[in-house]
């Protein structure tokens, strides 16, 4: 018990308890990046078939309702993934009080963000406007 | 932020050298880290030529023959010198291991490097503080819990194929090797227990006879206690007891999803 603020060892060890949490955000994260591989590989094809057509062309391909969901799907995925990996890489480095806390909300309103925009343009293209 | 430089106080500095007394026909250098917490000075890395003609071995029968013939202020725990005490545990050529098993002739740089466990407060020279480590361990409650009573005429019985599940995890010895080769360790040991403990604590979970196998995980449930581990396996390379701590943290994080019924 030679710590300034005369706590036992394993008082600083237990802290507030265990969060009885984490396994959620594990599996999400698993869920997503399985789901990312075959969305991934797909997404790569689709985007180089798009090189050659002109806009009208590529307006075309994504309105087909295949190509929209696996676009909204493939887009939902990435950002659902990388918030959760985001998270942890800041949970792991940051740790100054106010700017871990402003960093996490900024990762997680960008990530929505990001995921709605991309969501509203396949929308707007498949629904033909 | 977690800290990627080292405060000044604790930049190391060229030290002292001192040289294999003359007719040394076999020499081989050690650089060891030095650091008095009472002089006030820098931490500092001390340079000693050692006649291998007439040492041991191990890293170990170098730093006992320093200790004893050239330098008595070299300061370093050792007990049991044949790797089951784990108290010799140091960063020797680059890796954490024991300095009792290590054998110079397997360093591989011409000037064995000789350093605390890493990202530890050091008590002196190679000694670290594994006051904390200490108290992880003891927070995982490392005995067999149960509620029914033991039969009053034999022991708790254990098929075969159960005490199986225990060998590669009560071979441990608590050297904190991996512990202290782990980076997540290293920026949240505060708050994650680290490899070492984490197979501690699944040696009670997988055990058979212990009955507090829910409340055990209920414990390790948590983003930082558990989830701070991924899987960057310096825990598994650098033991030295050959063990696998990544796969025993794996085997756990399996039962969580598991006994969510997933």
């Amino acid at each position: 018990m030679n710590d300034k603020h005369l706590r036992t060892p394993l008082k600083n060890v237990r802290g507030l308890g265990a969060a009885r949490s984490g396994t959620h955000h594990f599996t999400v994260q698993r869920i997503t990046a399985v789901a990312l591989v075959p969305l991934a590989l797909w997404f790569v094809w689709f985007a180089l078939s798009l090189i050659h057509l002109d806009y009208a062309g590529a307006h075309a391909l994504v309105a087909r309702p295949f190509n929209a969901v696996l676009l909204i799907a493939f887009v939902l995925s990435v950002f659902w993934h990388a918030q959760l990996g985001l998270q942890v890489v800041i949970e792991d480095y940051v740790h100054t009080p106010g700017l871990e806390i402003v960093s996490q909300l900024a990762v997680k309103f960008l990530c929505v963000l990001g995921a709605l925009a991309c969501v509203l343009a396949v929308v707007r293209i498949a629904l033909g406007s | 932020m977690a800290e990627f430089t080292l405060p000044k106080n604790s930049q190391v500095q060229k030290g002292k050298h001192f040289p294999a007394p003359a007719g040394a026909s076999k020499v081989r250098t050690f650089k060891i880290y030095r650091w008095n917490p009472d002089d006030g000075q820098n931490p500092r890395v001390d340079t000693y030529d050692v006649d291998m003609a007439t040492c041991g071995p191990m890293v170990l029968d170098a730093l006992i023959k320093i200790k004893n013939e050239i330098d008595p202020t070299l300061t370093f725990r050792r007990s049991c010198r044949e790797g089951i005490c784990g108290s010799c545990a140091m960063n020797i050529d680059g890796t954490n291991t024991l300095a009792c098993t290590k054998a110079i002739a397997d360093c591989g740089t011409k000037d064995v490097a000789v350093y605390p466990l890493p990202a530890m407060s050091v008590v002196k020279d190679l000694v670290p503080d594994l006051t904390h480590f200490y108290a992880q361990y003891a927070s995982i409650k490392p005995w067999i819990r149960t509620q029914s009573a033991p039969p009053p005429d034999a022991e708790r019985l254990q098929s075969k194929e159960d005490r199986a599940k225990l060998d590669g995890l009560y071979e441990c010895i608590l050297c904190a090797c991996c512990s202290t080769s782990c980076p997540s360790y290293w920026w949240n040991g505060d708050r994650y227990l680290g490899p070492a403990i984490l197979l501690q604590a699944y040696r009670w979970i997988i055990d058979s006879r212990d009955e507090d196998t829910g409340a055990r995980l209920d414990d390790l449930e948590d983003p930082f206690r558990l989830y701070r581990c991924h899987t960057i396996l310096n825990c598994a390379r650098t033991c030295p007891k050959g063990l696998n701590p990544a796969k025993a943290i794996a085997e756990i994080k399996k039962l969580m999803v598991l006994r969510q019924g997933a």
